[in-house]
């Protein structure tokens, strides 16, 4: 393999980056980016960046040390795998023998954003974060419009910045992916903080004339608002592929290996990529987490170098956090595959517990709220198809489990 | 094989627990503990729990 060439360059990127030259690829490894800024880690931007409690400079990830080309500010506009050539914005073609396909999600945008009044944000890039916290700074109310987990942690630093929060959701309760009960434990924690709830309602348009003024609702009431934030989930960055044949039609489709399917040349990593995972029944995922960048980015890298027939299957458990006050919340498994919740460690009053999602009698997800130390044993049991029973069995007679209250 | 983290960073996370459990361990306070000189054997574990490190708090060394 004479030439590799990474398109994204960010986590997943750079961690196939990494990989690729660990796998023993000593020939040229090409990473090109849209943005102009080396990689640099997403977490801080709703909470330490955009509290001001964190440098710029501190979310540069290490990136020196990857001996690769940067070609960064450059976007990938297409592909011709079959000449095997990734087409650059201004026509450049960048030959390849392997290519990473890890060009993230962006966030959904509010149909015709152009027209908004300023005043309302996404949240993706560190430009993202800073505009925003400048926004913050000048007080005011905010309204966030999506009370998913980046929605619910933006509200917690707004905050923690005195600023005045409004969280809306279509759904009935914030961090819907949870289940009812747990998303009325994240309801709760947000209440207790003083944002008012807008739940189980529909968001009209933003309106101001010169600024954001208020927020219109589709019942015809609304709320003032100095800055919003539109916080509805993300799309896969699949434009560029859309003419190369590839299966794009839920981000990239890869195979078990996060193997392009048909295309043992391209592997898939990070948010844009959609698997069967084998923890899943053979489900269809696509990962938006940090975890997940980084451990599919380092084994699609390896296995873009090593020979078809040896490649390892990517069955990492998935695992996410998000930090909301004094609040550690955190899911392993996939809570949205679970039929039924079960308490099974600590107490939702006092915000340190573990439930556990159950599919078929065996354990699915965990979702812990300031259980830290017992995430990794609960995950390890999904990895390994744990029976609901015997982790039950096996919880009961654990020192280290949190007394369950009852 | 040196490993070392930086406690000021670390936020508990877990995830180097995960990676490698033989080296990484978070107490009922959750803070974390390690073993400073693993068996070289535990070589490729450490460096995957450095790397899925979210804050990067660890460091590998040989």
């Amino acid at each position: 393999m004479e030439q590799v060439v990474v398109v994204g360059a960010s986590l997943a990127g750079l961690r196939a980056a990494e990989a690729v030259r660990e796998q023993g690829h000593d020939g040229a490894l090409v990473v090109v980016g849209e943005e102009t800024h080396p990689p640099y880690t997403r977490p801080p931007l709703s909470k330490q960046l955009l509290a001001g409690a964190m440098e710029r400079e501190k979310v540069d990830l290490r990136w020196r040390e990857v001996d690769a080309r940067w070609r960064l500010g450059v976007r990938a506009d297409g592909l011709d795998p079959h000449r095997r050539r990734v087409v650059l914005a201004g026509g450049e073609q960048l030959p390849y023998d392997g290519l990473v396909v890890a060009t993230g999600c962006r966030p959904r945008q509010w149909p015709r954003a152009g027209e908004l009044p300023p005043g309302v944000f996404t949240l993706r890039h560190v430009e993202d974060a800073l505009a925003l916290r400048e926004a913050l700074r000048r007080g005011g109310r905010l309204v966030v419009v999506g009370a998913g987990f980046i929605g619910c942690e933006v509200a917690a630093t707004a905050r923690s910045l005195g600023v005045e929060v409004v969280l809306c959701d279509i759904a009935r309760t914030p961090m819907a992916s949870l289940g009812p009960e747990l998303g009325a434990a994240c309801a709760a924690l947000q209440l207790d903080h003083g944002v008012e709830l807008v739940l189980g309602r529909a968001i009209d348009g933003f309106e101001g004339v010169g600024r954001l003024e208020r927020v219109r609702m589709a019942d015809g009431s609304h709320f003032d608002a100095d800055v919003a934030l539109v916080a509805l989930g993300a799309i896969p960055n699949i434009e560029w592929l859309q003419h190369s044949g590839l299966d794009v039609s839920q981000g990239l489709g890869c195979d078990a290996t996060c193997t392009a399917v048909g295309s043992p040349d391209i592997v898939g990593a990070g948010d844009v990529a959609t698997w069967p995972h084998p923890l899943a029944d053979g489900e269809l995922v696509r990962v938006e987490h940090w975890s997940n960048a980084a451990e599919q980015g380092l084994l699609a890298g390896a296995n873009l170098v090593r020979p078809v027939d040896e490649r390892v299957v990517y069955d990492s458990v998935p695992s996410f956090w998000s930090d909301q006050y004094d609040v550690k919340v955190q899911s392993v498994g996939f809570p949205g595959r679970a039929e039924r919740v079960r308490m099974l460690e600590g107490s939702i009053a006092e915000r340190r517990f573990v439930a556990a999602g159950e599919r078929d009698g065996r354990l699915v997800a965990a979702v812990g709220f300031n259980a830290a130390r017992r995430m990794p044993w609960y995950r390890r049991q999904i990895a390994q198809r744990a029976s609901l029973e015997d982790v039950v069995a096996a919880v009961g007679e654990d020192e280290r489990a949190l007394p369950l209250a009852v | 094989m040196k490993v070392e983290v930086d406690t000021d960073l670390c936020q508990a996370h877990g995830e180097c627990v995960f990676a490698a459990p033989e080296i990484f361990e978070l107490d009922d306070e959750d803070q974390i503990h390690w073993v400073s000189s693993p068996d070289d054997g535990l070589r490729d574990k450490a460096r995957q729990a450095a790397k899925v490190c979210p804050v990067s708090a660890i460091k590998v060394t040989e």
